[in-house]
């Protein structure tokens, strides 16, 4: 339960979620440790996405806290846990349609630039300066690393679903981040795709010294790519462990592929089902 | 300053009378609302259309009355179907806030048409209703201020009945909130689209009568629209009851401004609830909350 | 045909008008705009103050509607904080001319920051409807505050005057107007070649995004409101001493409805936008007024063109949303691409 000797970089503990009478969630608890690989699992409606939703401050827990980097961010709005290196990406793409991909990406930027109005209006001088910068390192460091280069100016709205998913971890690399929370980022790829996106989210981990908190339903790239998993079930942790040992566990096996004994099956069914994910 | 009572219950009852005047108009929006989720900023404009084609029925083509009144009615509501079908319906599935423009835009064309057919010049409708003065107690109430408000309430209570016992209210609901996934149910979303629009319009011209007849008829009648827009954001842009509350409620603060403070601020206290709802509880009286999916 | 617009620099990419064409065109429109007043009767002078004006409001207009998505049916209301502040300094004060405008520009943001507080609470159609509220209070301001606006009468303003010059005329107004609106632009599209502009564009696009980017949300859509309503206070200061009245009935509702029609019939979150929609839809009520005295009618011409003007105005703002969405740039676009391509077919 506690992988490695340095002490977590994300900590969750005790998270209680409830929307009215329906718990989301209930007294989940784990750790990320620094320059892991982190991976939620669970079947569909087991509170991941809440999870993610929660640990990025949308939804406020009823009990339990949030630890980034050993301080309480459980009260911290959105803004500031992204400045200080929360970054996200969604499940269903949440680029911004209006505008390119090298706007987008420069957007993940935004929290650690310090152009302000007066400076942007005239723009000769600060914002210019701030500007160039950005595009450069933008460039540099993420658009040939994600080899997106060929679509910098293109419109978000006309790309294909595999290249949007990679500008939406592009634009969260441009955050600085030091956890990088992946919702699903292979959702809906082919084969090609989700060896592509596997290899870049190594690539950041090793070349950015990125943390990875992901939610994934490919079972092959959970298995091949995590230090970490945790697996979630009606909201909540049923197993915390390396791969291999949450693979062989018996809780786990039976939420995803049921017992096989029935009257298991009836006491399941009269039980109130969880809502999220 | 002794304390007028009577002139105090006078006020309050010609406020009534208003009121339910705008709850009428109230429940022409809230139609459309329900049904297609435009908020419709032309229902001000589409009352007006009802009052001038009746009057120009009974002066023109010197129709009586009673049958000028019933051919505009059903005038207007062809010209709402019209409306929703050239301006509307192909703005399915745009923004709503694309829709509303739309509604602006079409507020002015009828302003424009009817200061083409008809000048700019304020007009009078010819006396329909009986003009014996009414009193309720001591007060005196205009004669067609109460008859305008039992119209109103009539047709409220009918409507209320409508939507509580009619089995397509839910066919309303449903293709107002997911107009996709109504079609692909069986439900003929353009024929819901068309037939609310023209219900609404039909109301709004039974309104734009009454309200021609108590106060004449001219091209800025729109601005009635304006006072309603704040009734149905009062009381929920999608309840009836909150029209018809929101609507008595407004009708009798406006009076109440208005005849304790000056003329100039009606609009100003009725503005100045809008805020406060604005700011304390958006979604209004009765109106149902809007949750934002992530 | 454009051959080859390759960039060698990031510098370059980034620029506002980035191709030898689109230098030479610039510095065509400059000779032009110094040379129209020299060769235009009083009548086009006028027309030109008018658009200039018209240009700088729509564009605050388009800085808050446009490109950060919130409507507001206020920008004549804000022209409005900003004409009788000007008014008022110069009747009261005297003080410069330029120095009255920027005071017109702050005093008008300051309002602009007030109605843009409830942004955060309420969303969409119901900000709209509350800019229609904050309209009508201002209007009963504006008619009841005497002391300060000269009640129902309103004020009158002197001519403007700057080192004893008075800009009496049309011609000498344009001398002021046109840099005061070209600055204005430039410093608009600065702003969307800056994180400040893309800032708006994500909290229009998608506001959940943009928090969890850490754009502070309240923030910048009172910046938002700020800086349109800043546009909007400016271009009221030139509006008084243009048309040197300012009465209460001077900033109708109608007016804000046509900024917003402006910015629609222009193009949305677009610079180009704002200024076609400006132009055209201050050049459409002259080209009716043309029309109609031309077509053979028997009656008194003049008496349809206030309901023509009415219907044809409203036509186009639902022509627009219906048949181009875009607006005029999306159509100017269209037109340039085909030159771009030509003699070959797109």
């Amino acid at each position: 339960m506690h992988p490695g000797k340095a002490s977590p970089i994300l900590e969750v503990e005790g998270l209680t979620l409830a929307f009215g009478g329906i718990k989301a969630l209930t007294n989940v608890g784990f750790e990320v440790a620094p320059g892991s690989i982190t991976t939620v699992i669970g079947p569909n409606g087991a509170g991941k996405t809440s999870l993610f939703n929660t640990i990025s401050g949308f939804y406020k827990p009823s009990t339990g806290r949030i630890r980034f980097q050993g301080e309480d961010i459980t009260a911290t709005r959105p803004p500031e846990r992204a400045k200080l290196g929360l970054a996200r990406s969604f499940q269903n793409i949440a680029l911004f349609r209006g505008m390119t991909v090298l706007d987008n990406i420069k957007l993940g930027r935004h929290a650690h630039l310090r152009t302000n109005v007066l400076d942007a209006l005239f723009y000769f001088g600060r914002a210019r300066h701030e500007e160039m910068k950005l595009r450069q390192e933008v460039e540099e460091r993420i658009i040939d690393f994600l080899e997106i280069d060929h679509i910098r100016h293109m419109p978000v709205s006309v790309l294909s679903y595999g290249l949007q998913k990679r500008v939406e971890m592009a634009r969260a690399l441009a955050m600085r981040p030091k956890v990088l929370m992946l919702d699903e980022p292979v959702a809906g790829m082919n084969r090609e795709e989700t060896e592509d996106m596997a290899r870049f989210i190594l690539d950041v981990r090793e070349e950015w010294g990125v943390t990875v908190l992901m939610v994934e339903h490919d079972m092959g790239m959970v298995m091949d790519l995590s230090d970490h998993v945790v697996v979630l079930n009606f909201g909540q942790v049923i197993a915390d462990g390396t791969p291999a040992e949450v693979q062989a566990n018996p809780e786990v096996i039976k939420a995803y592929l049921g017992s096989g004994d029935v009257s298991e099956l009836r006491q399941r069914l009269h039980q109130p089902f969880a809502v999220g994910a | 300053m002794e304390f007028d009572g009577l002139f105090l219950a006078e006020i309050v009852l010609a406020g009534l009378g208003a009121g339910g005047l705008y709850a009428l108009t109230g429940l022409a929006f809230v139609m459309i609302y329900k049904a297609t989720r435009v908020v419709n900023l032309a229902i001000g404009e589409m009352l007006m259309i009802g009052a001038y084609l009746c009057f120009g029925l009974a002066t023109a083509m010197n129709l009586p009355m009673w049958l000028a009144i019933l051919v505009a009615v059903i005038g207007s509501g062809m010209a709402g179907a019209l409306l929703e079908r050239v301006a509307i319906r192909p703005m399915l599935g745009e923004s709503p806030i694309s829709v509303f423009m739309v509604t602006v835009g079409l507020a002015s064309v009828l302003v424009g048409v009817v200061e083409l057919i008809w000048t700019s010049e304020p007009r009078r409708l010819p006396e329909f209703m009986p003009s014996a003065p009414v009193m309720i107690g001591e007060a005196f109430v205009p004669p067609k201020v109460f008859y305008g408000f039992l119209v109103a309430a009539v047709l409220i209570a009918v409507a209320l009945a409508v939507f509580r016992f009619w089995r397509g209210g839910v066919a309303l609901r449903a293709t107002a909130s997911d107009q996709q996934a109504a079609y692909s149910m069986g439900i003929n979303v353009p024929k819901v689209f068309s037939l609310s629009w023209t219900v609404a319009a039909m109301i709004a011209a039974i309104a734009g009568v009454i309200v021609g007849a108590v106060g004449g008829i001219s091209s800025t009648m729109g601005v009635f629209g304006l006072s309603v827009l704040v009734v149905v954001i009062v009381g929920g842009l999608d309840s009836v009851l909150g029209a018809l509350v929101a609507g008595l409620l407004i009708g009798v603060v406006e009076s109440l401004a208005g005849g304790f403070l000056g003329g100039e601020y009606k609009l100003l206290a009725t503005f100045m609830i809008l805020i406060a709802v604005l700011l304390v509880r958006p979604y209004g009286l009765f109106g149902t909350h809007e949750i934002e999916r992530l | 045909m454009r051959i080859g617009t390759a960039r060698s620099s990031y510098r370059h990419d980034e620029s506002l008008f980035d191709s030898r064409t689109q230098h030479a065109w610039l510095a065509v429109l400059a000779v032009a705009l110094l040379g129209f007043p020299f060769f235009a009767d009083e009548y086009w002078l006028y027309l030109a103050c008018l658009v200039a004006i018209n240009i700088a409001s729509t564009t605050g207009l388009n800085i808050l509607t446009g490109y950060t998505g919130l409507v507001s049916l206020g920008q004549a209301a804000f022209m409005g904080i900003g004409a009788y502040t000007v008014a008022a300094l110069e009747q009261k004060l005297g003080t410069p001319v330029l120095l009255n405008l920027l005071a017109g520009g702050f005093v008008a943001m300051l309002g602009g920051l007030v109605v843009g507080l409830p942004s955060l609470r309420v969303k969409g159609l119901y900000l709209a409807i509350a800019t229609i509220a904050a309209s009508v209070v201002l209007h009963f301001v504006f008619a009841n505050w005497h002391s300060v606006t000269g009640g129902h009468s309103g004020i009158t303003v002197a001519p403007a005057e700057i080192l004893g010059l008075s800009f009496d005329t049309s011609f000498r107004l344009y001398w002021l107007f046109v840099p005061i609106t070209v600055l204005m632009v430039l410093g608009a599209a600065n702003l969307f070649r800056t994180r400040i502009g893309r800032a708006f564009i994500a909290i229009r696009d998608r506001d959940i995004s943009a928090e969890v980017l850490g754009i502070p949300l309240l923030r910048y859509k009172l910046l938002s409101f700020g800086l349109s309503s800043f546009y909007a206070g400016v271009a009221g200061g030139m509006w008084a001493y243009f048309f040197r009245v300012v009465t209460p009935e001077s900033f109708p509702l109608i007016m804000s409805i046509f900024f917003l029609a402006a910015v629609i019939v222009g193009g949305m979150g677009t610079i180009l936008g704002a200024i076609l929609g400006a132009v055209f839809m201050t050049m459409v009520p002259e080209a009716l007024k043309l029309i109609v005295g031309w077509l053979p009618l028997s009656a008194d011409a003049t008496l349809i063109l206030s309901p023509v003007r009415t219907i044809v105005f409203g036509a186009l703002i639902v022509g627009f949303l219906v048949f181009e969405p875009l607006g005029l740039q999306e159509i100017w676009r269209r037109i340039r691409r085909f030159f771009h391509l030509w003699p070959f077919r797109a």
